[in-house]
């Protein structure tokens, strides 16, 4: 075996080799100096606002408005205008093409917006260019497709809008969450007022100029940006017929607890603690890839990111091992470099949860492993982190921490690895990694999880239902099934008696 | 006097397949009869004992399970006199025992129906299911008293759901007779548990109860609010049904979906 066998070298990179620099060009993104709201077609101006970060260097972005109940109010009125006036009651192929529109438009201006997703958001334009803006124009090109076939989706049903929706979408995937939320509510014929994340509101407001091009009638999509108090105004709004919720489980609760006794429908997108069980006949190389892209994609910013890793015990040593090193080659810095693997973590706020449940698990006698990377000194970062030895009432095995910070664990059955799986209050996502069929489909029946990936992870398609199982949530978005949320049926007398 | 004095039955709950007391050893008297009034404990004895008897009844085929609950409506229908009794009569149970029937055949035709395969735009298979949600907590309504209960708890039994209902507090006897004829249908013990008794008392326990994944308020009345709110605690699945409907989206109001992808290739 020769040294470079001996040391991994089919993965490391030899020392004193390293990435020329190979920045993603921001000129593409003329950004303003200051947002309103957008609220009937047109910019209202704010009465509170607070500044927007680029999380790389806490660089000030822009000036954008803190929605207050005012504001809230009047992006409420513009979309039941706009609900009134005629986007109801369009015909369902003029609709459609107004989200073909839309979905044209995102994949003309895909870099401009990929660019300033990964400098608002801190994820690497790699991802940004290659998932998120991809993905976010095919959804409004699924759902499109859909908004005059609605009567085909729900047999013997009617299917009628709901009326006007208040969304309210997380910070990690800024601008596909949007998608998610406005392209299914559109196509069934609902008005919308969106409330992008307090962190990344700047590709929720480039694309009201989508709107523009795409001439979304005024009042059709309303964005009022700001931070928890502006959702839970809109939460609390009478004239809001549906809140759809992204976000964590805590804030989950509250709205459900808010909206208790009201009639305001309700979906909810929450938190996760995915297990990621691999067992001992799994191809291995590709099970470390699907490990290492289960939790830092995205710096781990993932509701569905597989953060718990269940190792059978017979591969536990050579897999830890390998893991490792694969670690070492994962470049970690500007997320406009090209090169970049795992970007800055999104808000001072962020990295210091990170912080705080790292140092838990240290505390509570977990072993870290952080690969030698240096780190950059302005801005928020966090280096991958692999904790081993991890028993299951630790808190870095139960609690959803939301970045790049991975807890293994090992197992010894697939019974074993079952019950370890499927011990959290959670139940968004799990992965499965072994080469025997009748397993995979053994294990898949028993994960009590949304969406099981069986030889691969974080993967995504407009057609693929997602959304959880127990405290992660329920509704779900994607896929026909994504559409209920935002219909009402007046079917029921018909099948009465 | 008359030749000979009747037996007259104890009116007891129905919980993991045995008809206890209630635990406090409290009744109440409705209809005429001192009828068992459940307790927090007993509520919580159904949860586990549901819980327990959960994977079972899903891990049936969904044939078998067509078939059991087929079967319920052979049990009821062999005692239509006694449960035309209990009701607003004939009409009420016999609509009861189409219904059952209806919903029996749903059993293995859920998953066609509401589930399916994705075209996703990738070398992947990825298909939809529909997966029971786990322990359903079920507030029948008041009335009627034995087709506004079937309505409800077909609906989440049939998907593979294991129930806790309540049962009309004022009109109970039709419910503790219908236990009875699930006792003798094959239903395994535990799937399906009814509690009679105070509404307002079990219905909070139920509702936050932390193992309980889905709530039906159809017989919550004015208590929908604080409810809902108590179901928060654990994001729980909340209907809030009617008392006379029938439709696979009942049913699928107690099912999650669960999407599995798995890589095509060589």
């Amino acid at each position: 075996m020769s040294e470079l066998d001996e040391r991994g070298g089919d993965l490391a990179v030899p020392d004193g080799w390293t990435y020329a620099p190979a920045p993603e060009s921001r000129d593409v993104v003329r950004l303003r100096e200051r947002y309103g709201h957008f609220v009937g077609g047109e910019w209202l101006e704010p009465s509170e606002t607070y500044e927007t970060l680029a999380p790389r260097d806490e660089e000030r972005l822009a000036v954008v408005g803190q929605g207050t109940e005012a504001d809230v109010d009047r992006a409420v009125g513009a979309a039941r205008a706009a609900y009134a006036d005629g986007w109801s009651a369009l015909p369902g192929p003029e609709r459609a093409k107004y989200l073909f529109r839309i979905a044209r438009i995102l994949q003309e201006r895909a870099r401009e917006f990929a660019v300033l997703e990964s400098l608002n958001g801190g994820k690497p334009i790699k991802e940004s260019r290659d998932v998120d803006l991809p993905l976010a124009a095919a959804h409004f090109f699924y759902y499109a497709g859909w908004a005059d076939k609605l009567e085909y989706a729900f047999p013997n049903r009617r299917p009628q809008p709901v009326g006007v929706a208040g969304q309210i979408i997380p910070w990690n995937f800024p601008l596909l969450m949007l998608a998610w939320k406005v392209a299914p509510a559109l196509a069934c014929g609902n008005t919308v007022v969106l409330k992008p994340a307090e962190t990344t509101p700047l590709t929720a407001l480039l694309f009201c100029d989508v709107l523009r091009q795409a001439e979304l009638p005024p009042g059709v999509v309303n964005i009022v940006t700001g931070d928890g108090r502006t959702g839970a105004a809109l939460v609390e709004h009478d004239g809001v017929d549906k809140i759809a919720f992204t976000g964590s489980t805590e804030v989950g609760k509250a709205i459900q607890r808010r909206l208790a006794g009201s009639d305001k429908r309700l979906t909810l997108e929450l938190g996760g603690k995915a297990a990621n069980v691999v067992f001992d006949d799994c191809a291995l190389d590709q099970a470390v890839e699907g490990i290492v892209n289960g939790i830092y994609f995205n710096q781990g910013h993932v509701c569905c990111a597989g953060s718990r890793l269940l190792v059978q015990e017979s591969i536990y040593e050579p897999l830890v091992e390998k893991l490792k090193r694969r670690l070492e080659t994962l470049r970690v810095g500007d997320p406009l470099d090209k090169n970049t693997d795992v970007g800055a973590i999104n808000s001072r706020a962020q990295l210091e949860r990170i912080e705080e449940l790292v140092a838990s698990g240290r505390e509570e006698g977990a072993e870290i492993y952080q690969p030698p990377c240096t780190l950059p000194e302005q801005g928020y970062w966090f280096a991958p982190t692999v904790f081993t030895n991890v028993a299951q009432s630790y808190r870095i095995a139960q609690e959803e921490i939301f970045g790049p910070v991975l807890s293994v664990l090992t197992f010894r059955t697939p019974d074993e690895a079952v019950e370890k799986a499927n011990n959290t209050p959670y139940g968004l996502s799990a992965g499965i990694w072994t080469e025997k069929g009748s397993r995979i489909l053994w294990m898949a029946q028993r994960l009590r999880a949304g969406v099981v990936w069986a030889n691969t992870f974080n993967r995504f398609d407009p057609t693929s239902p997602f959304g959880g199982y127990k405290e992660s949530g329920f509704g779900r978005e994607g896929g026909l099934h994504g559409l209920e949320p935002y219909l009402d049926f007046g079917d029921s007398e018909a099948f009465g008696g | 006097m008359a030749d000979r004095l009747p037996v007259k039955k104890t009116y007891k709950l129905f919980v993991g397949g045995a008809f206890p007391r209630s635990e406090s050893g409290r009744t109440y008297e409705a209809e005429g009869q001192n009828v068992a009034r459940a307790s927090r404990k007993d509520a919580r004895d159904a949860v586990r004992a549901a819980r327990a008897a959960q994977p079972g009844w899903a891990k049936a085929t969904a044939y078998n399970r067509g078939q059991v609950l087929y079967r319920l409506a052979e049990m009821v229908e062999a005692r239509i006199p006694e449960f035309a009794a209990l009701c607003s009569g004939r009409d009420e149970v016999e609509a009861s025992i189409d219904r059952i029937v209806w919903y029996a055949g749903w059993a293995d035709k859920l998953a066609q129906v509401l589930g399916g395969t994705n075209p996703v735009a990738g070398p992947y298979f990825n298909f939809t299911i529909p997966e029971p949600t786990g322990v359903v907590a079920v507030l029948a309504p008041e009335e009627p008293p034995l087709l506004g209960l079937v309505t409800r708890l077909l609906p989440p039994l049939v998907g593979g759901n294991a129930v806790v209902a309540v049962a009309s507090e004022t009109r109970p006897l039709a419910a503790v007779e219908l236990a009875e004829a699930i006792a003798t249908s094959d239903v395994p013990g535990g799937v399906v548990n009814l509690l009679t008794g105070s509404r307002a008392e079990v219905g909070p326990i139920l509702a936050a109860h932390m193992d309980v994944n889905a709530l039906d308020l159809c017989g919550a009345d004015g208590e929908t609010a604080e409810l809902e709110s108590l179901a928060a605690d654990n994001v729980k699945r909340i209907v809030r049904g009617r008392a006379d409907v029938q439709s696979p989206w009942e049913i699928a109001s107690f099912l999650e979906l669960k999407t599995v992808w798995h890589p095509i290739g060589t």
